[in-house]
């Protein structure tokens, strides 16, 4: 391929760049120190979806447990058994600090641990060189979104310019905007965030969730189809209103 | 350098293969040397439907294969000296046909044509998305009833994204709705969906309304693309379809049901 632009200009040639990124991950959440019950549990989870758990990348929480003693080889043989590949811990003491680096785990910052919005604004005014490399909070989709097709806005927003088909899924950990017909699926806050809201222009959806509360589209009264609507929670119950 | 039209639709039955005989044989008609492909490996129909399947000698996977030249293995239509079919092979299955071998026969029919018609097998799977993928323009057929046009839909988001001009970040597949077996007096009655309705669902460009006809039965059956009926509505309704894909500005024609008269009602009952 075409030469680094760089070398061009007479400086060093680049063998790789440093980059920050986001990524979405599972967080095993330990919550006592008996690894056979540990092992008990697992198997049953894993026994559910045996794929869903194959070569991903886990984080082990340790906030919940952080007074006692952590028998990290078990753990992380049983975990990479069951084909999950632990590679960090959060949280926790220490002592369970040194004992988790023994076993070449890393242990991520405590801002890895805060729930919540992610408090971008304020980590760009105290890091301006590192906002640049910040993950866009949120997602636009400017074309019709086709049955089969998925989209899924981590850590934000998703607005839809266009028609989303029947059989068309949309995801956000935050809200979901749809400028046109919503005909397929829409579920906004996947990651629990009981605040976040869809917005469309003419609901014909399939199924509407919030943070896992759900309604079919036959459940969806027949004068809120077809009109400009916001759904969200109230009280933990699914509320469809007219815009 | 020719264009590359896929004729495809997800759903089987519903027109493909008429719909990819008709266009190519309108292509050819107006001068365009114009080349047609059969990519159903394994349930080859095109031969029958051009009327050449006893001039069959090599097939498309021959060609792939090396085992014989493309001009070995192209079928000269007898009707129309502009027009060249390749067949599909049936003692073969889709599997045979990998990605760069496809794209080195294409590359090798655009030289020599000014368009390759493309006619996808059913489904999603390889043989449609080898048929898709070098694509630059897609005729989506949908009949006017709702799995057909769901099915549609998926086609329509798998040429989006997974389409060499998709990958390679080219200006995307130029997308054309042609609705098939269309019954103006069925959608009167509330039974089908109307043009408007399969328009509003999937959004694209109308290139051509094909009413339902008994024309396109016998056609086939004759080995005689039913274009070549300028008798019946549905070779008309295909003429004007090419018409309109060249750029002609026609009005659609067929979509209102035929108005019986007084005297014509007594007569035939």
């Amino acid at each position: 391929m075409a030469a680094n632009p760089q070398s061009l200009e007479g400086e060093a040639t680049a063998a790789f760049e440093l980059k920050a990124a986001g990524f979405t991950l599972p967080i095993f959440r330990l919550l006592g120190g008996d690894m056979e019950a540990v092992a008990n549990q697992l198997s049953a989870k894993v026994g559910q979806a045996p794929d869903f758990f194959r070569n991903t990348p886990i984080v082990i929480d340790l906030s919940d447990f952080a007074d006692g003693e952590v028998e990290f080889p078990l753990l992380v043989g049983l975990l990479r058994g069951y084909g999950m590949i632990p590679f960090g811990v959060r949280g926790g003491s220490k002592a369970q600090h040194a004992a988790a680096e023994t076993m070449e785990l890393a242990v991520l910052g405590e801002s890895y641990s805060t729930r919540g919005p992610r408090p971008a604004a304020r980590e760009q005014a105290d890091d301006p060189e590192g906002a640049t490399d910040e993950p866009r909070p949120s997602m636009l989709v400017a074309r019709p979104v086709r049955s089969g097709q998925r989209h899924y806005a981590a850590c934000g927003d998703l607005s839809v310019v266009g028609a989303v088909s029947s059989g068309a899924e949309l995801m956000a950990d935050g809200n979901i905007h749809v400028y046109g017909p919503l005909r397929g699926r829409a579920m906004a806050g996947v990651n629990g965030d009981l605040a976040a809201r869809i917005f469309c222009q003419d609901l014909q959806a399939e199924l509407v969730a919030i943070a896992g509360h759900y309604r079919v589209s036959e459940n969806i009264p027949a004068e809120l189809q077809g009109v400009p609507v916001q759904i969200f929670l109230d009280q933990k119950i699914l509320r469809i209103e007219k815009l | 350098m020719a264009r590359i039209i896929v004729i495809t639709s997800g759903k089987g039955g519903v027109g493909k293969t008429t719909t990819a005989a008709a266009l190519a044989m309108g292509l050819a008609q107006r001068g365009k040397r114009t080349a047609v492909v059969d990519f159903d490996v394994g349930l080859r129909n095109l031969d029958l439907i051009m009327g050449c399947e006893r001039r069959v000698v090599y097939d498309f996977v021959n060609v792939i294969k090396q085992e014989a030249t493309l001009n070995q293995a192209l079928i000269r239509d007898k009707r129309c000296d502009h027009l060249y079919i390749l067949p599909a092979s049936q003692t073969r299955d889709k599997d045979a046909l990998a990605k760069e071998e496809v794209g080195r026969v294409l590359e090798e029919l655009s030289d020599g044509f000014d368009f390759v018609v493309c006619d996808s097998p059913a489904g999603i799977e390889h043989g449609a998305t080898m048929a898709m993928y070098y694509a630059d323009d897609a005729i989506v057929v949908t009949n006017p009833e709702v799995s057909s046009v769901r099915d549609s839909d998926r086609m329509l988001g798998i040429l989006s994204s997974k389409s060499r001009r998709a990958e390679n970040g080219q200006e995307p597949i130029r997308e054309h709705l042609l609705l098939t077996r269309y019954d103006p007096r069925r959608v009167d009655n509330g039974d089908m969906l109307s043009v408007e309705d399969v328009q509003e669902i999937l959004s694209l460009t109308l290139l051509g309304v094909i009413p339902e006809s008994k024309a396109v039965l016998s056609a086939s059956n004759a080995g005689i693309p039913v274009i070549l009926d300028r008798e019946s509505d549905a070779g008309q309704a295909y003429f004007d379809t090419v018409s309109r894909y060249l750029g002609e500005d026609i009005p659609h024609r067929f979509l209102e049901a035929e108005r019986k008269g007084f005297l014509s009602r007594l007569f035939k009952g």
